[in-house]
């Protein structure tokens, strides 16, 4: 149980039960669609960029608590971060899912990302928690639609 | 007289725990806990004379079929015909020419799509599947609209997962070429009327293929009494191997289609001029074909006649029976899928909690089951949800599992409050 505790943490369970900027933007600078065929997780992203920063960001839809936990805990992190913090939180947080280094060698901003930690131990659900950092890679970089796959 | 075998067979109760002791892969622990698995309409486990008929096959028999002089080559193919009839004897099909192997019931239903397609389908024509199928009986047929101009029609369900039999009765008619139904739907477990749908159609002259990945593993199936024109199903989800399945045909109907695929074993002569086609069932099964499968499959066939599938459908009905109150007993749990006549197989949510998220804390109780769209994409839109988690029950299921499965339900409350 104790890997079980570690993935499905209190703030996990928070951000699934009440996530945070759960809307969508009026006049977004960037917007993408996540999907994962497989599961059926499905996000709406939208994001207001002014000089290099993200000013607003809020997103919609529908899946496990997880990726819904993952999209809340991402929003919050964003809010308030230039583009090049956004960027290396990205990396960050697909390094601590995906490498063997360990959350506090990461360089640069890591924010509340190191609460998705625990999924690491759980392969088949790491889709899960990076769908929504992949679309918000997506509309910054102008494309608006983003699937993956397990 | 088989009915009377059939009642007989069921009124013997099958000793599962004792069954269990014939897979292998049930013995081990997962996640620290014995192994719950409750997936069998995704695929079933093995049990050991399927693993020892395959390796017997590879380490004293292997060789390419047919043609062959050789000695090795003569025991591969008696070994590969003989599956061929044992086949022909579990779905009782009047000629072992009927049956065709295949990659699974996948590979079957794209046959009759591309083959019977080609022949009988064009612009304005009809096919009618149903509301419930799996995506491999929607999806070749949508294929073949798109190449012919012709249009799928979809009997509609109920809530409880029935089909509607009177809109289905008025959808047959002048310009429809098949009708193409699941026997039991792996989604929701429905066990369709296909009697009276072959019925229906055949009063009006339009062959049925029916797709019985879900129905042959677990429950007696004569392809005669039945009626039907064509029958799909797979090995691996009747405990036997992967890759391997069975399209039974009509011997005219197949004597009329086109072959499917060119290669090797399908052909009588060929020159660059002009080929003839070999007969049934070669002509359907161009190149190489998987023997070592077919062989295991008849293996797993034998099994589960020595047990009597009759008995089987009865354990499994008795096990829907036990686990359907239980788990409707939990506060906030709703199964989708509650027809008149179903198979052991519950698709549910429970609260809000996400399939996924249900999936993996049963993992770690040592449980397996499925959650996701389970390939029916329709169905989960039907009821305007994303996903379903579903157990799935097969042979060698008992009502410990059921009760492992229930207190599995009881930790995700914990986790989720």
């Amino acid at each position: 149980m104790s890997e079980l505790k570690q993935l499905y943490q209190e703030m996990i369970l928070d951000h699934n039960k009440n996530p945070r900027n759960f809307k969508v933007l009026d006049h977004p600078t960037h917007k993408a669609e996540g999907y994962n065929p497989m599961c059926g997780d499905h996000y709406d992203l939208s994001l207001q960029v002014e000089d290099g920063k993200i000013v607003d960001v809020g997103f919609e839809g529908a899946g496990c608590a997880i990726s819904k936990s993952s999209a809340s805990i991402m929003t919050t992190c964003l809010k308030g971060s230039t583009l090049e913090e956004a960027n290396q939180m990205f990396e960050n947080f697909h390094r601590m899912l995906t490498e063997e280094t360990s959350p506090g060698e990461l360089p640069g901003k890591m924010c509340k990302i190191v609460a998705l930690q625990g999924v690491k131990a759980f392969p088949t659900r790491i889709k899960c928690a990076t769908l929504v950092w992949h679309t918000m890679k997506s509309a910054l970089e102008g494309k608006e639609e983003v699937t993956t796959e397990e | 007289m088989r009915d009377i075998k059939r009642d007989i067979e069921a009124e013997t109760p099958l000793d599962a725990e004792a069954l269990r002791a014939d897979f292998p892969v049930l013995g081990q622990q997962v996640n620290g806990k014995p192994l719950v698995y409750l997936d069998n309409a995704a695929s079933t486990q093995k049990p050991r004379v399927v693993i020892d008929r395959l390796k017997r096959y590879y380490e004293t028999e292997n060789a390419n079929v047919h043609r062959g002089v050789h000695v090795l080559s003569q025991r591969a193919t008696d070994a590969f015909e003989g599956a061929r009839e044992t086949v022909r004897g579990f779905i009782n099909a009047s000629d072992s020419k009927e049956i065709i192997f295949v990659r699974g019931a996948t590979e079957a239903i794209n046959l009759v799509a591309w083959s019977f397609g080609q022949k009988y389908v064009n612009k304005d024509d009809e096919i009618v599947i149903s509301a419930m199928e799996h995506h491999s009986n929607i999806v070749p047929w949508q294929m073949l609209c798109e190449r012919t101009g012709a249009h799928l029609r979809v009997i509609p369900m109920n809530r409880d997962g029935e089909l509607d039999m009177d809109v289905y009765a008025d959808m047959l008619g002048s310009r429809t070429r098949l009708v193409a139904v699941g026997h039991v739907s792996n989604a929701l477990g429905t066990v369709n009327p296909v009697a009276e749908i072959i019925d229906k159609a055949h009063r009006k002259n339009i062959p049925v293929l029916v797709d019985g990945a879900q129905s042959v593993p677990h429950m007696p199936v004569d392809v005669q009494e039945m009626d039907c024109d064509f029958f799909a199903f797979s090995g691996h989800k009747m405990y036997g191997p992967t890759g391997i399945g069975v399209l039974y045909g009509r011997a005219e109907l197949l004597d009329a289609m086109p072959p499917y695929q060119g290669g090797g074993d399908m052909i009588r002569s060929v020159t660059f001029k002009k080929t003839t086609f070999n007969t049934l069932p070669y002509k359907f099964e161009a190149g190489t074909p998987h023997i070592a499968g077919a062989v295991g499959l008849a293996a797993a066939v034998e099994y589960l006649t020595g047990i009597g599938m009759a008995r089987i459908a009865a354990h499994e009905s008795s096990l829907l029976e036990y686990a359907t109150p239980r788990l409707l007993e939990l506060d906030g749990l709703s199964i989708y899928g509650n027809a008149g006549n179903k198979a052991a197989v519950i698709s549910f949510l429970f609260g809000d909690v996400h399939p996924h998220d249900i999936g993996t804390i049963l993992d770690q109780a040592g449980i397996a089951i499925r959650t996701g769209h389970h390939c029916a994409q329709p169905v989960m839109d039907f009821y305007s949800i994303p996903a379903t988690a579903r157990a799935s029950f097969g042979l060698y299921n008992t009502r410990g599992d059921v009760d492992r499965l229930v207190e599995g339900l009881n930790e995700i409350k914990e986790v989720f409050g």
